[in-house]
């Protein structure tokens, strides 16, 4: 066949795609993304004696949330929630966990690394990889040997970042809480194996195939409610190596003649807050948010400090057990 | 992130609107090591505009530090994401990517061309509706192009682009295209591939990735890009099928409702219609299909809902409710193609877990039938399958499961084996067809039983299974436990290599699989004895846990006594009784355990005899001692 006759063959299939002879109802991507995230979960109830979720208060969070609610509707989910806290959180985001347990009937576990609190490990006289690796990293691995959680639900998505991309949606953790990513089990169709050894757990990513946009389109389309500091607002504001931080609280030590400046910011991920930089914006709307973003040209990830420590830090964290 | 619309700036509710509406559309690209896979996806995102200022700044650092294009960007940089990788300038693991044009939105799976990484190459394709094969033009078609293809028809995918891809080094010629194009094309239909689209390509320069090179002229298709926006999906194939709802997890909140969850994998669901549980064959209506949404009136293949029944019927996560019109086959032998994904080889007549949907049930290959080149699709002899091998056999579950033939339904037929001691997924498989002997075969029912026979001798039927060491004083224990079962006027036989191997097991020899199934037939023997209400006694050295654990699960709870023989190698070849360690370390005799074959020691036996502390008369009392503490003998 030569080239000529391939492009008739190719015109031939292109028929429109409306189906307009068809009445089954068709499915979008959302639709699938979301029926392929209740499954996942679904599986982990099914095969995994002590499950629990994630719960960071940012908007992949309450997407994933969300998706539990539905999985198992009307039961509720058939695990808690847990916040590895560090002490450090924007205060709005406490605000959003504290009221969850009321609003969606579910527990919410909160571990604080009791070496880290008497330390005092924070991000101004630690840095922030002492204090992310203490708080964050130390602190998970203790939550989940204290409580024996044998899987652990996270918000990861493959499109935040180049180790993520890689990551099975099952990802087994060693006894040690460690990410070998040579030896990752083959994940075919939607067949998941959780089998493990005792000690051993998972780390389960039902959100791996969803991309930003997605997460902010699921969240208009289903009017999910999300943390305020999404949204632009005038905030007290310090700019130090070209990053906007809020001061959200009067732990933030002050340069000499530093002055908090009131500017109307939000933020694009949520974090610690001295280590969340903010953007001047004016969306104080949803739309308005999805609408910046989509015009944006910085990845989210821009504004989560301990991305540029090196090209391979992240799958270095994940090695040693961060999530 | 999308490429950006005129739609964003002047109306964002109304691209939401339109975004929300785009299909999906998953493709899998693969090839061998440097075909430019890699680059093709960078240039994808990069001209779809999903990549962000400041990625494009990380990616012209990194290509200056690590690049292969001089002064340009190595677009390759962008999707090899491991740290490992990037030392070696290779792509070592699946990897899945995402980028939305205004017409669709499209998953990735970027797969690797080793050899040894064929497994990865197969989970990509699970998920796909089109595989993009790149070919390097210099090269043409290689060992690896017909593997992948192979592969990919396995998985069931239809359609093919054949991306003929370093097009700017043969001088754009359209002679050498063709060529490629021609040898492709005479050699897929044998695999069942007809759908085949044609695209000459420089990945590196962007010809007729997103726009019409001007370097084709002769080339008059479709761009790579407008491909994948306009190719046809089959999505409604699965709705149009029968029924298929695999139950994941019965949903109880309270005595009031029971719902079964799970997800569609074929046809349509509508309050009304009458399903079947299957196996059980139980039959009802379906009354609600609920979702945290409200009620739905209709779902369809892919929904994940709940289904509440009007009546009750007994149904479990692993049973699956299908249309009573055409409900699917349920069967406990089949036929299948498995691709081998571990290191250690697959051994027939060993068990392992077969997952197909949410049912788990233990499985043996009963029969290797051929093993497949892949390079020549001929057909070879195998008595196993390696690493990366793809072969036809014979499966026997423990229990008869619902399935459709993978070709009718993928979703049902599909199925992944692990591996029960190391927890990983050796294998993955794809029904064909159940085999007739599984309907034809039922067992006789018979009116005097176990409890009968062992009643009548007075007796607690047990298997007393030695293992050990060649050496070890297996058989010698046994033995001498045997004469003091007869003095106290027990029924018992004692099972060894004397009487097994010169018999029954005549034909094996002492390769891993023989051992396996050496083993498992000891085993079944075993069983039908205390069938028969005997105290039976084996002495084999069953080095693996695996067929001990095999063993164990044939007989009932407290039937199965195992009893370690411990004795060190030092100690065993010492004793020498048969010369075997001395002919094994002179080389004449292979697969010798302990020397160089392994010896797996069981990890909770009912007994344990250390042979360096006590003599065999000893080791017979305390297993004596051991039955009568368990009250198996009085």
């Amino acid at each position: 066949m030569n080239a000529g006759a391939v492009a008739d063959a190719v015109t031939e299939t292109l028929r429109p795609m409306a189906g307009a002879t068809h009445a089954l109802p068709q499915l979008t991507h959302l639709q699938r993304l979301e029926a392929e995230s209740i499954h996942i979960m679904r599986e982990v109830a099914a095969e995994c004696e002590r499950p629990v979720m994630l719960f960071s208060m940012g908007k992949d969070s309450a997407v994933m949330l969300r998706l539990a609610l539905k999985a198992f509707y009307p039961s509720k989910p058939p695990f808690p929630l847990l916040h590895v806290d560090t002490t450090w959180k924007f205060r709005a985001m406490y605000e959003v966990r504290d009221r969850t347990p009321a609003e969606t009937g579910m527990e919410v576990l909160i571990h604080r690394n009791p070496d880290a609190l008497a330390q005092g490990i924070n991000p101004f006289t630690h840095g922030s990889q002492v204090h992310t690796d203490t708080w964050k990293t130390v602190g998970l691995k203790q939550a989940l040997d204290k409580y024996r959680f044998d899987a652990a639900f996270g918000g990861a998505r493959r499109d935040e970042e180049k180790s993520r991309a890689k990551e099975r949606i099952f990802s087994f953790r060693s006894a040690q809480h460690q990410w070998d990513p040579k030896n990752q089990r083959p994940e075919l169709w939607n067949l998941y194996n959780s089998r493990k050894h005792k000690g051993e757990s998972i780390r389960v990513f039902p959100l791996s195939n969803w991309t930003e946009l997605d997460i902010w389109q699921y969240i208009y389309k289903e009017n999910i409610s999300i943390a305020p500091l999404y949204f632009a607002a005038e905030r007290p504001v310090v700019e130090r190596d070209g990053v906007l931080i809020m001061v959200d609280d009067d732990r933030m030590p002050l340069n000499p003649g530093e002055v908090p400046q009131m500017r109307k910011v939000r933020f694009r991920t949520l974090g610690c807050y001295p280590l969340t930089g903010a953007i001047e914006s004016d969306a104080d709307t949803l739309p308005k948010v999805i609408h910046e973003t989509l015009l944006a040209r910085t990845s989210e990830r821009n504004g989560r400090v301990i991305d540029h420590d090196a090209a391979a830090s992240m799958e270095k964290k994940k090695r040693e057990g961060y999530f | 992130m999308a490429a950006v619309s005129e739609l964003i700036a002047v109306d964002i509710e109304g691209y939401l609107k339109q975004h929300e509406a785009k299909s999906l559309l998953r493709f899998i690209t693969c090839g061998s090591v440097d075909d430019g896979k890699s680059t093709l996806i960078g240039r994808l995102l990069h001209e779809s505009k999903s990549l962000f200022d400041d990625q494009i700044a990380t990616l012209e650092g990194e290509s200056r530090k690590f690049g292969t294009q001089g002064e340009e960007l190595d677009f390759a940089l962008l999707v090899d994401g491991l740290a490992a990788e990037r030392e070696q300038g290779i792509t070592i693991d699946v990897a899945y990517r995402f980028f939305t044009t205004d017409k669709r939105k499209f998953i990735v799976a970027d797969t690797p061309g080793h050899e040894q990484y064929t497994r990865n190459m197969i989970t990509g394709a699970s998920t796909a509706d089109v595989a993009v094969i790149l070919i390097d033009a210099r090269k043409g078609l290689l060992t690896q192009t017909y593997r992948h293809s192979y592969l990919v028809s396995l998985v069931g995918i239809r359609k093919i682009v054949l991306a003929i891809n370093k097009m700017d080094l043969v001088d754009w010629s359209q002679q050498r295209f063709e060529q490629i194009e021609r040898d492709y094309r005479e050699f897929a239909p044998r695999i069942g591939l007809e759908d085949i689209t044609a695209i000459p390509l420089s990945a590196l320069r962007g010809d007729n990735v997103i726009e019409p090179s001007a370097r084709t002229p002769w080339y008059t298709g479709p761009t790579m890009m407008r491909f994948l926006e306009t190719v046809e999906l089959d999505e409604t194939r699965r709705e149009r099928g029968p029924l298929r709802f695999p139950v994941q997890w019965v949903n109880r909140p309270n005595l009031d409702f029971r719902g079964f969850s799970g997800t569609i994998a074929s046809g349509v669901v509508r309050p009304g219609d009458r399903v079947r549980a299957q196996p059980s064959g139980r039959e009802s209506t379906v009354r609600r299909i609920v979702t945290e949404d409200g009620d739905l009136p209709i779902a369809v293949a892919g929904q994940s809902v709940t289904l509440t029944l009007a009546d009750e019927i007994d149904t479990s996560r692993g049973d699956m409710l299908s249309s009573t019109e055409s409900p699917a086959e349920v069967a406990d032998q089949f036929e299948a193609t498995i691709v081998w994904m571990s290191d250690e080889p697959l051994l027939p007549e060993r068990s392992y877990l077969l997952k197909l949907g949410p049912a788990v049930t233990n499985a043996v290959v009963t029969e290797i039938k051929y093993k497949v080149n892949v390079n020549t699709l001929d057909h070879l002899a195998a008595k196993t399958f390696e690493l990366n091998e793809i072969g036809v056999c014979n499966l026997a579950l423990d229990r008869a499961v619902p399935f459709d033939p993978y070709q009718t339904n993928a979703a049902t037929g599909g199925f992944i084996l692990i591996d029960r001691m190391t927890n990983q997924t050796v294998g993955a498989g794809m029904l064909h067809f159940a085999l007739r002997r599984a309907h034809n075969v039922h067992l006789q029912h018979v009116d005097i039983d176990k409890a009968g026979r062992s009643g009548q001798k007075g007796q607690k039927p047990v298997v007393l299974w030695f293992t050990g060491l060649s050496g070890a004083g297996k058989s010698t224990i046994a033995n001498l436990v045997e004469k003091k079962l007869y003095e106290m006027g027990r029924h018992s036989y004692l099972l060894d290599g004397d009487n097994m191997r010169h018999g029954l097991n005549r034909d094996l020899g002492f390769t891993e699989g023989d051992r396996v199934e050496n083993i498992r037939r000891v085993a079944e023997v075993a069983k039908l004895m205390v069938d028969a209400g005997l105290i039976v006694l084996t002495a084999f050295i069953s080095p693996f846990v695996s067929e001990r654990a095999m063993a164990r699960r044939s007989l009932a709870e407290g039937e199965f006594i195992e009893i370690f023989v411990d004795t060190p190698l030092n100690v065993a070849e010492q004793r020498d009784v048969k010369g075997l360690y001395k002919k094994a370390r002179a080389g004449e005799l292979d697969n010798f355990t302990g020397i160089d074959s392994p010896y797996e020691p069981p990890e909770n036996p009912e007994l344990t005899i250390n042979t360096v502390d006590c003599s065999a008369a000893q080791a017979a009392d305390r297993v004596i001692d051991h039955l009568r503490s368990h009250g198996l003998i009085k």
